[in-house]
């Protein structure tokens, strides 16, 4: 299988990148490819990144209270951009309402805080096996 | 419409999914490499290489949003090393690119070292191909100045940017791991902190000391990415080394250069990796490992007789 290469961004204003870097470095110690694209992203340079990196997953670490907003945009731009094979999921204070609503936009697991790095490996690598095998 | 096609119209998601392909060997590789290969051929490549943390990534930043400016297309390529150990990789020159994310005439792909010797080098100048299919007017890679690698990946460029900081005293002296060699330009980035100067000078002494093959001087440059400062300078040295390039030699000459050595590394790629395969799956290779553990043989002996069995095997 091609090496596993993931997308952090952190969206919105808020200002720290502690949380991602760490889960950034587990997912590089789990063998995958991190690409880190650093503080205040919005959805449409993420998802410009994330194809020009064409990277299986994009995480997105919210805290400010904006994933209803920033989830949808990402999620639509991946489809304008026909690019809605990327696996979206994510990190932040989300209800279980919520989280059920973003799912139905095809948006994977919101890891809320409190989930351990292996948790989220595991999530990474386990769907990345279900992911179909792209043809020419 | 399938993914050449695609790439043909100009469509990025298949850029980057043929980059993809070509870095994952994936079956199949071969042939869409030899079918781009007649659309490439026009990009300048230049290479930035440097001490970690030198400021490359902030000068691809800066020569990327010039270059836009004046409508030329980069395809910006940032290699960053694999874990030995894990086999993850953290690759964060983004971080500082993420403002050319939008920029229709940018595309930046940031690639792992992986771990292969060789491999890397002949993935990178695949990459740089493929873009340079594209369409792009210029190819930026951004390495690590470190292993050898790295410096093969520089060498495969036409004009070669190596970064050195104030601080960089000590690698200067000791022209490091022949990072001093491959430049083309000298680039002086930081050079707003103490001693940018005293470093120019010391870069000034130790070239004095370089054997040179033509008359091409050697620039250096001062520049400050932080503050876009001396980028114009930097872009102005490259333009002068691809056209003294261009009247020191022939067109035809530098052609076939190039062609040479790309070929070269693409055969020693698919040597490479037909050996390993030939060797892991072999009895004898197990046997005179054995035989030299018991005392019968010596590496050296049984190395001679290998290559012969091999070159045997290599050609069927
Ligand atoms: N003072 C000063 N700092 C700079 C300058 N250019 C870059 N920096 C800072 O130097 C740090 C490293 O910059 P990068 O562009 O990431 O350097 P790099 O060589 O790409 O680093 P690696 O890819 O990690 O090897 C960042 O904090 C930059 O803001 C400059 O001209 N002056
Ligand atoms: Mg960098």
């Amino acid at each position: 299988m091609d090496k596993i290469r993931v997308l952090l961004a952190k969206p919105g204003l808020d200002g720290h990148d502690r949380g991602i870097k760490v889960i950034a470095a587990a997912l590089r110690d789990a063998g995958m490819e991190v690409i880190y694209t650093g503080l205040r992203q919005t959805p449409d340079k993420i998802v410009s990144a994330a194809i020009q990196e064409d990277a299986q997953f994009i995480g997105m670490s919210i805290l400010s209270g904006a994933h209803m907003t920033l989830f949808p945009a990402v999620a639509k731009l991946l489809k304008e951009k026909g690019a809605e094979n990327i696996h979206l999921f994510g990190g932040g204070i989300v209800p279980d309402q919520d989280a059920a609503k973003l799912e139905e936009i095809g948006v994977g697991r919101i890891f809320t805080p409190g989930a351990t790095t292996e948790e989220i490996v595991t999530y990474i690598r386990d769907t990345a096996r279900d992911l179909p095998e792209e043809t020419l | 419409m399938g993914l050449l096609e695609r790439f043909e119209n100009g469509d990025q998601v298949a850029l980057a999914r043929i980059i993809s392909r070509v870095e994952n060997r994936r079956t199949g590789y071969q042939d869409i490499l030899a079918r781009l290969y007649a659309h490439a051929g026009r990009a300048q490549r230049i290479g930035l290489t440097g001490p970690p943390g030198a400021g490359k990534s902030s000068l691809v930043f800066r020569l990327g949003e010039l270059l836009s400016a004046s409508g030329k297309k980069v395809g910006i390529i940032a290699v960053d090393p694999t874990s030995p150990f894990t086999g993850g990789a953290l690759l964060g020159d983004r971080i500082r690119m993420q403002d050319l994310s939008l920029d229709p005439n940018i595309f930046i792909r940031s690639m792992a070292t992986r771990g292969s010797t060789g491999g890397l080098a002949e993935a990178t100048r695949d990459t740089t191909m493929v873009m340079d299919a594209f369409g792009f007017d210029l190819v930026l890679i951004e390495t690590v100045g470190v292993g050898q690698v790295e410096l093969d990946i520089a060498r495969a460029c036409d004009s070669v940017v190596v970064v050195f900081v104030p601080e960089s005293g000590d690698a200067v002296q000791a022209m490091k791991a022949g990072l001093m060699e491959i430049a083309d330009i000298y680039c002086l980035n930081k050079a707003d902190r103490d001693g940018a100067e005293r470093l120019v000078l010391e870069l000034q002494s130790v070239l004095g000391l370089r054997q040179r093959t033509n008359n091409w001087e050697y620039p250096i440059i001062q520049t400050q990415a932080i503050n876009n400062i001396g980028i114009d300078d930097l872009w102005q040295a490259i333009k002068n080394h691809r056209e003294f390039c261009q009247s020191d030699t022939s067109p035809e000459d530098r052609q076939k250069e190039r062609i040479a050595n790309d070929l070269l590394t693409i055969v020693r790629g698919k040597v490479d990796r037909r050996l390993r395969s030939v060797l892991r799956d072999s009895e004898t290779f197990e046997k005179v490992v054995a035989d030299i553990l018991a005392g019968s043989t010596n590496p050296y002996s049984a190395a001679e007789r290998l290559v012969a069995e091999l070159s045997t095997a290599l050609t069927s």
